[in-house]
């Protein structure tokens, strides 16, 4: 049983207790403790239940490459699934759960998948593709989803903060272990801008527990030593707490900064997201040890021996009382020592290699530790807690020597980089044949916009595995990304260490190398995704020799630690099986972020209210004060309609249109762009512009005009009004106005940039309404200043003057149908305006109305809104506006594509009205069915409807749709689906349903 | 997340400024133009693994378009130049041939 020792543990304060819940049971930790510390400390070394099946798992690890170990953590809008508790933090109050079982973590039912194992193996997922099509939906289907997922996804909104930050500097340096800590000093005493990082809580990384001596003292003083001396460089910034999580082209660096995870009850964003730009980093990511495959070395009790070291030494935390340490290098060494000199008893260390270990194998004796050579574990026993070891020659089969008893096991199958880093963007990797491990290429690193390689391996990431070798390793990184970023300061000393020599570590990638079928079945390579050494040599024999298809048809290194712990044991697996060196057989991508980051930190301050900049006409706030029902269209928020008392939103609409058609409705206009086109060849860049010919357009006067690219495809509509010979101001819809301002750019500067034409977007410049009905004239009239009779002021011509005091430019425009004026006067005062309008309009019980009723009364009238009847797809002569194509005109953008053979073809869906025979409204977006059936089983189809609204005007539902050859088929009946598979009648009809002399407008 | 400069207004900029617009140096074919020519400019692209030259927008910033030449593969940026030209310039063209020596990019050499 695991326990807290009556002393030692350097990172815990046993003054301060911390009491956290786990299953609902209370512990007691302190302060300084890992949750994972402090659930060892309280005996629960079972922490959870495998994915696949559902077998006890316990604590492997002691940090971030932890697969077992993840907890629901926290309730309610601070819940959060698959928090590994070797990064998580003790603090009062904490409150987790275990994942993947049920009823409970003791005795779980899905455990019987366990004994199932045999017709699970690897690609079980795919192989029920292959199963008759009923057994996937009704039998695996069903199987699959239930037992699919980690943890549970949290229900309730998010209750805390979270930020971005920028920041800009020479230097990044990740990691804070010996060599972060010497990487740092050394680009800092150049001259450098340096940025630190450590994902801990702590500096020094590993050196305080492996021990060593540096420059005549022990690592963990020169460790203090060091952190004091950065502290007091002003050019150095230091951040514990946050994690290097990607690193991205040219210098771009994402940090982690888990501000307080650790204090919840303290004020202030929970993560903060740094994003970084460097010029060089320097990535002293450290290594992480690797697991032996092992019968059984998933039971709960065997950890990874470094793992077991940091317990004890940082948290004075035994794993059990007999541990048997099972090595193929001299590092487990230490841990045997470590468990030694705490009184903990170590019956045998096995060390795989014939020849055994070096100085600290002969330290270990020396304490009377018995050491096996050769030997290696046939088999952990134990169910929920190991039990014994069997052991067996390593260059055997497994038969048992001897049989040990033990409750916990540290095994050690070497050291690897951590690369991940290095790799995101690019960095390549060279095998190590002397370390069984991959470690940066240094002649290949990711290149920056100079060319240059941006980033400097350093230390153990760099695969330098001893402490002087780091040392020198980091000091000379430190320096050079000083220099490459144009710092040449002062020269940082390499320390003096003292010599540690050590034996030559053995590749060992299966124990015992000739373990047969049985043996490999309980051998694990990925605890998490449940991958075995049997399930990567089944994927080899079926035909998987890629790394890459290896990994997603077993699923090894895909669950959420990445396979951190034990990708290179599965690629040796592969590499063995398939005969072929571990290099050739390479690795999977490294894809940041490096462990999973919150959703809150990437969405930072982006949530709610400013999730995205929101714009307002300046009579937004008469809008907001009237109860409008709003729509966004684009980045604005548009009245939908304006409810009275307890009106429908449908009563709302009707209203404004019978009072808009009856008598006076006006119009918020002011979202529509505006923009000024001007200089000597503006009529020519119009008439490119536009398909109509908008150059023979008269000063003073409006001209409808569509705008194709240069595809053909219809992308814009809108009035044009030419202010004067060289100057035109154009109308775009609403959501257009920046990108066909972008567009107009676009051709003038890259195609015709000699032509002299410039363009303004003046959109917000002016307040635009419309005033609407039949007593639009009246009310102008009343207003007084200018002549907008139908002699002075005819349809399609716009005046400036005064209106009521205010100066104004009048066009005479309609997009209803009705007498109509648009009348733009500065965004200042356009507020008192549409005030002013309210009130002389009184008398006319003036309307205001919203976007639906302009959608109703426009499509009564037959006019075309892009977005309903255009969706890129579709050209104006589908629209039945081939009257605004100029046949003229030379040339236009979209013309010639216009001429290509299907664009021409006769058989185009076509632009009609529809009226349901019963004078229902057909559903939004319904499909006109044809005879018969497609290649998929669906009905065919013969065209589909863009607009569909009830006609308050007209009593009944009306619709605009695009039918194949719509326009030679008036009067014709065609079927339109329903949403529930039945079909609805409709006369191919007219689009203009709504006085179709235009006798309304023209008065 | 590139950088990039934009030659305009001298911003040495975030990825996040420019707006990407494919393919520089095309040649406009319009009315007239046969069927394989206009294919040609309106759909048919260079998709190269090294040298490739690419317009840009200093979206938000100056507004301006303007040509980059870059490296595909290792992301390296050889320089920026004005949008109001029909082929790389004289410099353009050394900076590339300094670092990928006999290049070619369509005509471009």
């Amino acid at each position: 049983m695991s326990t807290r020792l009556s002393s030692g543990g350097r990172l815990v304060n046993r003054g301060k207790a911390v009491e956290f819940t786990f299953n609902g049971r209370r512990l007691k930790g302190y302060e300084g403790d890992t949750l994972a510390s402090a659930l060892l400390a309280g005996g629960q070394m079972m922490v959870g239940r495998s994915f696949k099946y559902h077998r006890p798992r316990g604590l492997v690890a002691s940090g971030a490459e932890e697969p077992n170990a993840l907890v629901n953590l926290g309730e309610g809008g601070r819940f959060e699934p698959n928090q590994r508790a070797t990064t998580t933090e003790l603090f009062d109050g904490l409150t987790c759960t275990s994942q993947n079982h049920w009823p409970s973590l003791e005795f779980d039912i899905g455990a019987i998948n366990n004994k199932l194992a045999r017709v699970l193996p690897a690609g079980f997922y795919y192989k029920t593709f292959m199963a008759p099509r009923a057994a996937w939906k009704y039998l695996f289907e069903p199987i699959v989803r239930h037992s699919a997922g980690l943890g549970r996804a949290p229900k309730d909104r998010d209750a805390d903060r979270y930020e971005h930050f920028y920041a800009f500097v020479d230097v990044v340096v990740i990691g804070g272990g010996i060599a972060g800590l010497q990487a740092a000093k050394a680009a800092g005493a150049g001259g450098a801008k340096v940025l630190l990082m450590e994902q801990t809580p702590h500096w020094g990384g590993r050196a305080p527990v492996d021990g060593g001596e540096v420059g005549g003292m022990a690592a963990g003083d020169h460790v203090t030593t060091l952190v004091n001396d950065l502290k007091a460089m002003p050019n150095v910034t230091m951040r514990t707490r946050m994690m290097g999580a990607g690193v991205y082209d040219h210098g771009y660096v994402l940090g982690y900064e888990r501000v307080r995870d650790h204090a919840p009850d303290t004020p202030g964003p929970r993560h903060r997201l740094w994003r970084i730009r460097a010029g060089r980093i320097v990535t002293a990511t450290g290594a992480i040890e690797r697991p032996l495959s092992f019968a059984g070395n998933d039971v709960p009790g065997v950890m990874l021996a470094s793992a077991m070291r940091d317990y004890l030494v940082d948290y004075g935390v035994s794993p059990g009382d007999r541990t048997v340490v099972v090595t193929n290098n001299d590092d487990a060494y230490r841990t045997a020592i470590a468990l030694k000199h705490a009184g903990l008893e170590v019956p045998v260390v096995l060390d795989a290699r014939a020849a055994g270990g070096g100085a600290l194998a002969e330290e270990a004796r020396g304490l009377g530790i018995r050491v096996a050579t050769g030997k290696g574990i046939a088999k952990v026993k134990g169910g929920k807690r190991v039990t014994g070891v069997s052991i067996c020659l390593q260059e055997g089969e497994g038969a048992a020597l001897e049989e040990i008893k033990c409750d916990a096991v540290a095994m050690s199958g070497g050291w690897s980089p951590v690369v991940h880093l290095w790799s995101h963007c690019g960095g390549k990797l060279i095998w190590d044949d002397m370390q069984a491990h991959f470690r940066p290429d240094a002649d290949r690193p990711p290149l920056g916009a100079d060319g240059a390689g941006f980033v400097i391996a350093a230390g153990a990431g760099n695969g330098a595995m001893d402490l002087r070798a780091i040392l020198a390793d980091a000091t000379g990184a430190g320096t050079a990304a000083a220099q490459e970023t144009g710092h040449a300061g002062g020269e940082t000393p390499v320390p003096e260490v003292a010599a540690q020599p050590e034996a030559a570590m053995m590749p060992v990638w299966l124990m015992p190398q000739g373990a047969g079928p049985d043996l490999r079945m309980k051998a694990w390579l990925d605890y998490q995704n449940d991958v075995k050494v049997s399930d990567v040599m089944l994927a080899a024999q079926e035909g998987y020799e890629s790394v890459e298809h290896t990994k997603r048809y077993t699923t090894l290194g895909m669950a959420t630690d990445q396979g951190k712990l034990s990708n290179i044991n599965g690629l040796a697996t592969l590499a063995s099986q398939l005969n072929a060196p571990i290099p050739s057989v390479g690795t999977t991508t490294f894809r940041p972020p490096y462990t999973p980051i919150s959703m809150g930190a990437i969405a930072g301050e982006a949530r709610a209210e400013v999730f995205q900049p929101l714009r307002r006409t300046p009579i937004h706030d008469w809008h907001e004060a009237q109860g409008a029902h709003f729509e966004p269209v684009g980045q604005w928020r548009r009245p939908y309609c304006f409810p009275r008392g307890g009106e429908s939103h449908a009563e709302a609409v009707r209203r404004e249109i019978d009072q808009t058609r009856g008598s006076l409705g006006i119009l918020d206009a002011s979202t529509l762009g505006k923009i000024i086109v001007t200089g000597p060849d503006a009529p020519k860049f119009m008439d490119m512009l536009y398909t109509n010919m908008m150059s023979s357009l008269k000063p003073g006067k409006c001209r409808y005009g569509l705008m194709c690219n240069e595809n053909g495809f219809l992308m814009d509509d809108g009035v044009v009004a030419r202010l004067d010979e060289e100057t035109f101001l154009v109308h775009t819809t609403t959501g257009g106005a920046e990108h066909i301002h972008g567009h107009m750019e676009e051709w003038l500067q890259t195609e015709w940039w000699d032509w002299k034409v410039y363009t303004a977007n003046v959109t917000e410049q002016f307040v635009q309404i419309g005033v609407v009905g039949p007593n639009a004239r009246k009310l102008l009239d009343k207003l007084g200043g200018m002549d907008v009779s139908k002699e002075a002021m005819a349809f399609m011509e716009w005046k400036d003057g005064t209106l009521g005091g205010f100066d104004a430019r009048v066009f005479r425009i309609s997009f209803s149908g009705e007498l109509s004026f648009e009348i733009a006067v500065a965004a200042s005062v356009g507020r008192a305006f549409w005030d002013t309008l309210l009130e002389a309009g009184e008398e006319f019980g003036i309307t205001p109305y919203g976007t639906e009723a302009l959608h109703v009364m426009r499509a009564e009238k037959g006019f075309i809104m892009i977005g309903d009847e255009t969706d890129g797809t579709v050209i104006p002569q589908d629209l039945g506006l081939g009257w605004a194509i100029s046949k003229k005109k030379e040339d236009y953008l979209g013309k010639r594509a216009q001429t290509r053979p299907h664009m021409a073809d006769p058989e185009r869906w076509k632009l009609v009205g529809l009226e349901t025979l019963d004078g229902s409204v057909i559903p939004d977006g319904a499909y006109a069915v044809a005879g018969g059936h497609n290649a998929n089983g669906q009905r065919s189809t013969q065209g589909r409807v863009t607009s569909t609204y009830h006609s308050p005007t007209l009593g009944r539902g009306i619709a605009m749709a695009l039918v194949h050859r719509g326009p030679d088929r008036m009067g014709e009946v065609i079927e339109i689906a329903k949403l529930d598979g039945s079909t609805v009648s409709a006369k191919i009809v007219s689009p203009v349903f709504y006085d179709p002399e235009g006798e309304k407008q023209n008065v | 997340m590139l950088i990039l400069t934009c030659p305009y207004c001298g911003v040495k900029g975030e990825e996040t400024e420019f707006h990407s617009g494919g393919e520089a140096h095309l040649k406009r074919f319009g009315p007239g133009s046969s069927d394989a020519d206009f294919e040609q400019y309106l759909f048919m692209r260079e998709n190269p693994k090294g040298v490739h030259l690419e317009r840009w927008r200093h979206a938000n910033g100056c507004g301006k378009w303007f040509h980059a030449a870059r490296c595909t593969v290792t992301l390296e940026v050889f320089g920026t130049y004005s949008a109001q030209t029909t082929e790389p310039p004289q410099h353009i063209r050394d900076a590339i041939s300094a670092r990928r020596p006999g290049w070619t990019w369509r005509e471009f050499s």
